[in-house]
């Protein structure tokens, strides 16, 4: 990572277990999150991509503040905030907001619009030039919907509408950073696009920093400058997202991307069919935890823990004892060769 | 077909239902002309609008669609799911040669389950969480062979557990939906729903509630399945990347009504339909410029209460105005696009529409 520009964001060993009680007396924990190194610089997107259960959400939840981590430190702007108290955070706030996945959920039906957008301005206790009502009415318009629609309730917009009502309130107190929590995984495929590209119209004209959370690898591509790929809790890659798209060095990252039906490919997908379901993070696997789907685990991977370290002085990090290098083209190249055993 | 081989009872009871089984020649399903109506307070929906189509056995239709298209209206349809006091159904739908839209409610029961199945997108919800997995696939068989035992239905639920890829059926038999995984239960899901070597299977976005990785392994499976079992198989879903992975045709399906219709290189390789450049201009792809715009369809899909008039797509189509005010007006009728089997509703004439196509779409986004 290059130390020219001071990151935004910057995560240290972030971790979240959640206590599970379990009979009379064991008491184990889910290890939701466990032990999360990254940076977002000023202006730049990070992907978050995995499976169901890998900790994603609950990443983002964490970074605002919405859950309490467990260990580990989270630094915005130079500012320690992993334990800030409510009072503490409300001026950080305004430079760090989340959209949420679900807009049918996220919106107070009893609310109009116009309210919910200037929720975050009233609370926070500003009073912007010119008003609140007509600062409304510009962040309905930046966001593509008729500022005379003010008075709507939720239930009068369409999914798509909704969540860009989400994004107005989000961009409110004018953040720096946005987490964005699957935005697009709720809508229509025609209006999935029509999201995404506002989001990177606002990305490049506001200047913001989004953490982008997806289990979709397509959308991510569309979206972020670099890309974290987790799995039970961990980053298992990280880097460029030319180099996780076109170099993945990490085998669950092939994985996924080989699993990807691909319209521009008829008939089946690549050749990578990784065996079972993710494990459960109230056990993981011990070593490795990929290991278990791995068709290139050996004793290795099961006894130490690979570290998330760097390969070849570049910004790709990579936590695996046998890592794969080369390009892969979908359903040709080195991955493909390595696979043909996966299945047995 | 192995449906008796399979059948330790031997020749399953099938009496009463007319069937005189149209033999292997033919479609196994023919939908001609179907018409979905529910009356309700706001207006008429018209939910499916004169939709066509035919599925032979060992092929699969994939049909694609946003919300509110009608995709799913027409699956229930077929397997008569629909209450006939609501829903006002028209048109004909043949299974094996019997004519369903009209049959009394008692005898579609007898085929739903035998002759054709369902797998549902949510199987949490679509098992019952109160019986253990086995016990319900095993009821499944015991329904529509009511003179095989409990230990023989329990065999052949085992068995097909394990056909499914489920690993320890056996013990795997006792355990209850909440002790199976995510795709474990989509498994179990279809092991029921293929108990009864159904000869058309339905499956409604079977794998849009499951991780990629286990979405892979669940249409790998379906497709190993439909090779050895030879059904005619419906895939119901928006993903076109799945569509292109396991269909042999697509149907595409806007505002109740089918818009394009033909082999699945026909729709995605060669698409005529303004709405099917629209559906692939606008996802995202893993390959080509990740830093390109997409091109979106401009605006939402309509209300079923109140479709546009003429072809229900004008509102949200680049080309509409090319026509005057036909688009407007008439509703397009699904014609031949040129080559065999590729059907498209569209007023756009067939030189202007490959014209527009390689100037506008064919740059951009997955089409390319």
């Amino acid at each position: 990572m290059s130390t020219e520009t001071e990151p935004l964001l910057r995560v240290r060993g972030l971790t979240k277990h959640f206590p599970v009680r379990d009979g009379f007396r064991s008491r184990s924990a889910v290890r939701a999150v466990d032990g999360l190194d990254f940076d977002v610089r000023p202006g730049e997107t990070l992907g978050l991509v995995g499976e169901s259960g890998c900790g994603k959400t609950t990443t983002g939840r964490m970074l605002v503040r919405l859950l309490e981590p467990t260990s580990g430190t989270i630094e915005f702007a130079g500012r320690d905030i992993t334990h800030a108290r409510r009072r503490e955070l409300r001026p950080l706030r305004q430079d760090l907001q989340i959209i949420f996945q679900d807009p049918y959920a996220s919106l107070n039906p009893r609310h109009t619009v116009g309210r919910i957008v200037a929720m975050p301005l009233q609370v926070n206790g500003i009073d912007p030039p010119g008003g609140t009502k007509k600062r409304v009415q510009e962040l309905l318009e930046l966001v593509g919907l008729n500022p005379e629609h003010y008075n709507r309730y939720p239930h009068e917009f369409s999914g798509g509408q909704r969540q860009r009502i989400g994004i107005a309130r989000a961009l409110a107190l004018r953040p720096k950073l946005i987490v964005a929590d699957e935005p697009v995984s709720a809508l229509d495929v025609s209006i999935q696009a029509q999201v995404i590209n506002l989001l990177r119209d606002l990305q490049r004209e506001l200047d913001l920093a989004f953490v982008f959370i997806a289990h979709d690898l397509a959308v991510i591509r569309h979206f972020c400058h670099r890309v974290a790929v987790m799995y039970l809790g961990k980053i298992v890659e990280i880097g460029d997202r030319d180099d996780i798209y076109e170099r993945p060095q990490h085998p669950y990252t092939r994985a996924l991307l080989s699993a990807i039906p691909d319209v521009t490919t008829l008939g089946p997908a690549g050749r990578i069919r990784l065996t079972g379901d993710v494990p459960t993070p109230l056990n993981p696997p011990s070593g490795c935890r990929f290991r278990t789907r791995c068709w290139k685990a050996q004793e290795r991977c099961a006894t130490e823990e690979p570290a998330l370290v760097r390969r070849d002085g570049g910004d790709q990090a990579t936590a695996c004892h046998f890592p794969e290098a080369g390009t892969i083209r979908q359903g040709a190249g080195p991955a493909a060769a390595t696979v043909e055993e996966v299945s047995k | 077909m192995g449906r008796s081989e399979t059948t330790p009872s031997g020749e399953p009871d099938r009496p009463e239902v007319p069937a005189q089984r149209a033999g292997e020649d033919g479609p196994y399903l023919r939908v001609k002309d179907l018409r979905v109506r529910f009356e309700t307070e706001d207006g008429v929906v018209r939910a499916v609008d004169g939709v066509s189509f035919a599925v032979e056995r060992g092929r699969t239709l994939g049909i694609v669609g946003e919300s509110g298209s009608g995709k799913s209206v027409t699956s229930l349809a077929i397997l008569g799911l629909h209450n006939t006091k609501r829903a006002t159904i028209t048109g004909e739908i043949s299974v094996g040669g019997r004519q369903l839209v009209g049959l009394p409610e008692e005898q579609v029961r007898r085929l739903r389950g035998r002759d054709m199945a369902m797998i549902f997108q949510d199987p949490l919800s679509a098992l019952h969480p109160y019986y253990t997995v086995g016990r319900q696939i095993a009821e499944a068989y015991r329904v529509h062979h009511p003179r095989a035992g409990k230990r023989e239905a329990r065999t052949r639920a085992v068995d097909m557990l394990g056909r499914v890829g489920i690993p320890q059926p056996a013990k795997r038999f006792d355990q209850y939906p909440h002790e199976f995984s995510g795709g474990m239960r989509q498994r179990a899901m279809i092991a029921m729903a293929l108990v009864n070597d159904p000869d058309l299977v339905i499956a409604d976005e079977p794998t849009t509630a499951l991780d990629v990785t286990v979405q892979a392994q669940i249409l790998d499976l379906l497709s190993d399945l439909q090779d050895e079992f030879r059904s005619a198989i419906i895939l119901i879903t928006h993903d076109l990347g799945v569509v292109s992975q396991v269909a042999d045709d697509v149907l595409v399906m806007y505002g109740g009504r089918a818009v394009e219709h033909g082999s699945v290189a026909q729709v995605l390789r060669r698409p005529q339909h303004p709405y099917t450049w629209g559906l692939l201009s606008s996802v995202p792809s893993l390959h080509g410029d990740a830093d390109a715009d997409l091109v979106p369809i401009k605006g939402n899909p309509p209300s079923l209460i109140n479709l546009p008039s003429g072809c229900a797509f004008h509102p949200r189509c680049r080309y509409a105005d090319r026509n005057g005010d036909r688009s407007r007006t008439e509703v397009p009728g699904l014609r031949s696009a040129g080559e065999a089997g590729h059907l498209v509703a569209c007023h756009l004439p067939a030189e202007e529409r490959t014209r527009l196509y390689q100037q506008d779409i064919a740059q951009v986004g997955v089409a390319r």
